[in-house]
């Protein structure tokens, strides 16, 4: 397993493979959702790029973009998370990753945060 | 939470909350519990399954009294607040000359004269209106100190029994002067869940010794606004500024059953409210659109102000509330429909995120209201 790694509106990524990126929200980002109930994700082999709008998460209170942190091809999605969404409350790290991507760029990897950074900004 | 920038208010019960756990947001500009450490979902099954306590002290109480005070107030809303009798209480629009809905209220008649609960967002502009209109004819008072707490659920009357003796015969809407553990309260049988359930007024100096004893009773948790959100939205109940508003009618919203017979054409005192002229031509041909409950199809939530069309088709209206029901498992919503579409019975979509979600009319309430009537 390899460092994980920040955006500012609380994305993580891990790396799977030399050019595949696991992607999911963080705990902060579904404390502050509340409860979440449905998800909806990018397809795969969809390209996306970073900053777009590729995922939405709905809480019981509100809709929530949730947007690439790097570009690149969907190569598989979470199908678990259609059916339990209760996944992004109980386990977002981990269990509730929302897709993988093959990075187009991985330059961009170094337009994240690390861990210490990203604990700064999500102080409560 | 809230916005430091925000000169949220707090209310006397904000220590409890935030002792409580509470994740606090502005709401109409008070600091208010959007939810507790359960979240949303779990408070709402509470309410369903046991009894949920609500702080609403954000609601405004205002008391108008005088011997002309019942007359005075019925000059602005279609009920028959004249024929109201002692100690019940009884849902009222406040409408303006166009028949738009100013506000909606609760109004009780109690011994000293008429208790009005107004909505948080409309408290300063309902007493202006009040003063504005009938402040000659009674006394508009809305700086009495109090809190409003609502305890809903199928095992709230089991809790009020407890600490404040029989219920015996007390019917939804009405009230009664209750003092659990010598706290003096005005209670009334009502609520925004569809749940039997009461609402208590009381001093604000008393609130939080009264908060701390009904958590103390084993049916009772704490739920926030989150909740008390979903549970109205199951139970069909409109949101005022969202549901209804100045322009929308009461006949349009489908609350054609606050206008009381005796304000009806032919009835006693038919008419002579603001806007009178367009309700009774909407009662009588019927509205232009009309608010129904809807489901969209899937799981995702269709929320305010997604757009209605008839599919492949022309624009037929907007959702007005939109959300997830706990109880059901599944998206609910309510909108305004143009009454042609609704009698043609076209299919209907939601375009959401641009994306079109078929949805399709569905009776209200989501889930049926459990109101002590009998």
């Amino acid at each position: 397993m390899t460092e994980t790694r920040f955006t500012e509106e609380h994305e993580w990524l891990r790396m799977e493979s030399d050019d595949v990126a696991i992607i999911g929200i963080t705990d902060y980002a579904q404390d502050q959702l509340g409860d979440v109930v449905y998800v909806e994700l990018p397809k795969v082999g969809a390209d996306i790029t970073r900053g777009d709008a590729v995922a939405v998460v709905e809480s019981v209170k509100a809709a929530a973009d949730v947007k690439a942190p790097v570009s690149g091809r969907v190569v598989e999605v979470n199908e678990a998370l259609s059916g339990q969404p209760e996944l992004v409350n109980e386990d977002p790290s981990d269990r509730a990753w929302f897709y993988k991507v093959q990075l187009a760029d991985k330059g961009e990897l170094s337009e994240l945060m690390d861990e210490n950074a990203y604990r700064e900004i999500s102080k409560k | 939470m809230t916005d430091p920038h925000d000169p949220a208010r707090e209310l006397p019960l904000h220590a409890l909350h935030v002792e409580l756990g509470a994740k606090l947001v502005s709401f109409a500009g008070y600091s208010m519990p959007l939810n507790y450490p359960e979240g949303i979902l779990k408070e709402h099954r509470w309410c369903r399954a046991s009894a949920a306590l609500f702080d609403v002290s954000h609601m405004g109480q205002i008391a108008v009294r005088g011997s002309e005070a019942d007359a005075a107030l019925e000059s602005l809303t279609p009920a028959d607040l004249i024929g109201l009798p002692p100690g019940r209480a009884r849902y009222c629009l406040l409408t303006n000359e166009t028949g738009g809905i100013l506000d909606d209220l609760i109004v009780t008649r109690l011994e000293h004269g008429l208790h009005v609960v107004v909505n948080a967002s409309r408290r300063t502009a309902d007493l202006e209106h009040l003063q504005a209109t009938i402040g000659t004819r009674c006394e508009i008072d809305g700086s009495a100190d109090l809190c409003l707490l609502a305890l809903q659920g199928p095992a709230a009357a089991a809790v009020i029994e407890r600490l404040s003796g029989p219920l015996a015969g007390w019917r939804f809407m009405s009230a009664r002067n209750l003092s659990p553990s010598g706290i003096d309260c005005i209670v009334t049988r009502s609520g925004y869940t569809g749940e039997d359930g009461f609402e208590i007024s009381v001093a604000s100096n008393a609130a939080s010794d009264l908060a701390r004893l009904l958590l103390a009773q084993h049916e009772v948790r704490p739920a926030g606004l989150g909740a008390r959100d979903s549970l109205r939205l199951e139970a069909g109940l409109c949101l005022h500024g969202h549901d209804i508003d100045a322009a929308t009618t009461a006949v349009e919203a489908d609350l054609a059953w606050t206008i009381s017979p005796a304000r009806r054409a032919g009835g006693a005192r038919a008419g002579g409210y603001p806007g009178a002229a367009v309700i009774s031509h909407q009662v009588e041909s019927g509205p232009a659109r009309k608010r129904v409950g809807l489901k969209p199809e899937g799981r995702m939530p269709v929320r305010e102000g997604a757009e209605l069309f008839e599919r492949g088709g022309a624009k037929a209206g907007v959702v007005t509330s939109g959300g997830f029901s706990p109880t059901l498992e599944a998206p609910i919503a309510m909108g305004y429909v143009d009454t042609e579409t609704l009698r043609s019975g076209t299919a209907l979509v939601a375009v959401s995120r641009g994306r079109e979600i078929p949805i399709t009319r569905a009776e209200l309430p989501f889930v049926a209201h459990r109101y002590f009537k009998t």
